[in-house]
């Protein structure tokens, strides 16, 4: 690196001989250059071709380089370069708490300001803001939707159409068990995580009625051992036959694996998971939202802030970083990150053309149901026990059949008790 | 240890007497210094300070704005009798203390065994066999974390055809994924890894017991047996327990297979959490989990203290009662 910036210094010297460069050169080099932390390793490629050179195109003068970390290092790393003053510029930042934590202790900039934060709707600023919604520290990047992702043509060759209630969803996955020797439902529990996003967080927004019943279970007024919850579990204690054998020590790669391989015919899903299985399936695959228990009209789906963005607050070139910033609030990122990226959905208010038609799927039940965020990530994960933690170890016993429905109600809830004044 | 000792204290004792008196004061041992210091700098800055650090900022908590406070033993109440802190704690502990106790009934056994066949004067290419039994050791605990979930994997891996082709096919199941034998399966991984460990110490203490005590014992009239009980077992004795005690050591200190193949979650219901995976929650927090610096140092405090305890009841009871026979 040094020796490149000094190589091109040099070769900058010789072809202009102009004496200006000796001063400006250095100058604007150390005053233009943003640092990006970010945990999405996987999109290093989309930055680097795609995205930042977009950026140049209006302002060349700004050099932005992306640096990520492998996703599970992430926070403690950021942590880490925070405290030794080597973070970089822009700050990627994760929703809700872990964020809220940086800039209570100082190191990420008010966003209050920033021009383009007008461009965003008051609920996708809700995870990047402080408790009373005065202040905003990052800006929205986008969303990711949960829903189910099938093989068009096994249900095609089993001559089954996409379920829309509880029971017919059930009858499908019976269906596939019965009559063929696909995996019916592709999900592991080994890495416990799956379990409770694309399970819990996936199915439940139905049961306890999307956002009403999030702010419900922050205000107190709904405890996690009531029925709606304790249905969500009771609809994935029916998962476990058709989970296929060993699914106990199946992990997230092997369900991707198992799917794209085509030897499964629903996964339960994030929409992140389009870009990889656009790349690695070879069969035509479709999408449909959680189904709704039967006879409920509205559906309700977790349209999860996911990712954010903020300034170090102990950025040398914070000017740079906030028309960076502007830059992303705009259509031309919104436009760009979507299709290069599809199924993390911007949040702006610009109207953006989707390409995949998978993603584009995921998009249209925004019109159709009702949407919220996942419940454990707005103010109920702060305390010991973690309540996050505690749903994905539930939720794993829940569908490995070790733990009864009504006992993960009451042992999650036993644990909100222990530190969540509304619940005690 | 014993001449050493006393030569010191000689040369001490009139020096001290005769000093004042005669006023020849021997230099500054500058020396010492020299050799010892770098050494000393080192140890103390990478491992002494680090280590008393630790004890200080776990008498510490700190608030939202990242400033610490001193609580005293605040964190150590909480780990130990607040129920959602103390109840992942005791798991943790009861799950090393499986975890050390399988290494101690098979790695070391194995280890001694392996030793004990490769030291036979009949067995052709032990040189082959003590290679290939010590490679696993020096591979990354990622890769042998990678390499046995694929080997035991329900879908890919190849150990349900091979159960199946030796008759045992009904027995198979995915044992990494089960609470009741996910640690266990986890140990013999460990155990697979790290016998070549043990295997090498013992292997070189039996090349260093004369030929002549084995076979004076034979030509008295001893069977192989009565050579192993009563002649080289006695002998490996001091070997096998530094053995245990860096087993015990390197077992509580454990984390990376875990974190490997479980994550940091250790599930399926911690059944496989281990010190080491509870004080990477604590310390560096996971997921939604806030990282706590002084609550990590608060388990690391314990961690450290559960090996100092271990390994004062082994110099107190176990290595004072080692006899030692000079060969």
């Amino acid at each position: 690196m040094c020796i490149s910036t000094i190589k091109n210094h040099l070769s900058r010297l010789t072809k202009l001989g102009l004496v200006a460069t000796i001063f400006a050169s250095p100058m604007s080099g150390a005053a233009d250059k943003l640092v990006i932390e970010s945990w999405r390793n996987d999109d290093a490629k989309i930055w680097n071709d795609v995205i930042i050179p977009a950026f140049n195109k209006q302002h060349p003068d700004i050099n932005v380089v992306f640096s990520p970390t492998p996703p599970a290092d992430y926070n403690s790393a950021l942590q880490a370069k925070l405290q030794a003053g080597t973070a970089g510029d822009l700050i990627t930042c994760r929703p809700f708490d872990t964020s809220l934590a940086l800039y209570k202790k100082g190191n990420l900039e008010k966003l209050n300001e920033l021009e383009g934060m007008n461009n965003f709707p008051a609920v996708a600023k809700t995870a990047w803001s402080t408790d009373e919604g005065d202040d905003v520290f990052c800006l929205p990047m986008a969303s990711v939707i949960h829903g189910f992702i099938y093989n068009k043509e096994i249900f095609k060759d089993l001559g089954l159409s996409v379920p829309k209630t509880e029971t017919e969803f059930f009858k499908v996955l019976e269906n596939i068990k019965e009559n063929s020797r696909y995996v019916p439902l592709v999900m592991g529990t080994a890495d416990q995580w799956e379990a409770a996003t694309m399970g819990f967080q996936n199915v439940g927004p139905n049961y306890w009625k999307g956002e009403d019943g999030r702010a419900a279970l922050i205000s107190g007024d709904a405890k996690l051992t009531d029925p709606e919850y304790v249905q969500v579990w009771e609809h994935m204690a029916k998962w476990g036959p058709f989970m296929g054998r060993g699914y106990q020590a199946q992990k997230y790669a092997d369900s991707q694996n198992l799917f794209t391989l085509g030897r499964g015919a629903i996964y339960p899903a994030g929409s992140w998971d389009i870009t990889t299985f656009n790349d690695q399936a070879e069969f035509e695959f479709g999408a449909f939202p959680p189904p709704t228990p039967d006879g409920q009209k509205t559906c309700y789906i977790s349209d999860h802030t996911d990712i954010g963005i903020g300034l170090n607050a102990a950025s040398s070139q914070k000017e740079s970083a906030r028309t960076f910033l502007n830059w992303m609030a705009g259509p031309e990122f919104a436009e760009l990150y979507a299709n290069s990226l599809p199924g993390f959905f911007p949040l702006a208010n610009h109207k953006v053309s989707i390409k995949d038609p998978v993603a584009k799927e995921f998009l249209s039940w925004r019109n159709q149901c009702e949407q919220t965020i996942r419940n454990s990530y707005q103010i109920l994960s702060r305390g010991t026990p973690n309540m996050e933690n505690q749903l994905w170890n539930v939720s794993v016993q829940v569908l490995n059949g070790t733990m009864d429905p009504a006992d993960a109600g009451k042992e999650v809830e036993s644990g909100l008790k222990a530190w969540y004044p509304p619940h005690q | 240890m014993k001449p050493t000792a006393s030569d010191t204290m000689s040369q001490i004792q009139p020096q001290a007497d005769n000093g004042p008196l005669t006023k020849v004061s021997k230099p500054f041992p500058w020396h010492i210094v020299f050799f010892l210091g770098p050494a000393l700098l080192i140890y103390v800055a990478i491992s002494v300070y680090p280590l008393l650090d630790t004890l200080r900022l776990g008498l510490f908590s700190e608030d939202e704005t990242g400033a610490k406070f001193f609580v005293g033993l605040q964190n150590y109440s909480n780990l130990l009798l607040n129920e959602f802190w103390s109840e992942p704690f005791w798991n943790a502990l009861k799950n090393n203390l499986i975890f050390f106790a399988i290494h101690m009934a098979l790695q070391n056994p194995i280890g001694l065994l392996l030793a004990m066949l490769l030291s036979s004067p009949k067995l052709r290419l032990s040189g082959t066999y003590r290679t290939l039994i010590f490679m696993p050791t020096m591979l990354s605990v990622v890769i042998i974390g990678f390499v046995w979930q694929l080997l035991l994997s329900p879908l890919w891996g190849i150990s349900e055809d091979f159960m199946y082709n030796i008759g045992l096919g009904n027995y198979f199941d995915a044992w990494l994924g089960k609470e009741s034998t996910a640690l266990i399966t986890l140990s013999l991984i460990s155990v697979w890894q790290f016998v070549g460990i043990p295997m090498m110490l013992i292997y070189a203490a039996l090349l260093n017991i004369p030929e002549d005590l084995t076979d004076a014992a034979v030509v008295d009239g001893a069977k192989s047996r009565h050579v192993f009980w009563h002649i080289k077992l006695p002998l490996l004795l001091p070997t096998i327990s530094m053995v245990s005690i860096l087993t015990f050591v390197a077992n509580f200190n454990a984390f990376e297979l875990i974190y490997a193949v479980k994550g940091a979650l250790a599930g399926p219901n911690f059944s496989t959490d281990i010190m080491g995976t509870l004080f990477y929650r604590t310390f560096f927090g996971f997921q939604l989990q806030q990282g706590s610096p002084t609550m990590g140092a608060a388990v690391a405090t314990l961690m450290f203290l559960i090996i100092l305890i271990g390994v004062m009841v082994y110099l107190f009871f176990v290595q004072r009662r080692i006899q030692r026979f000079q060969l």
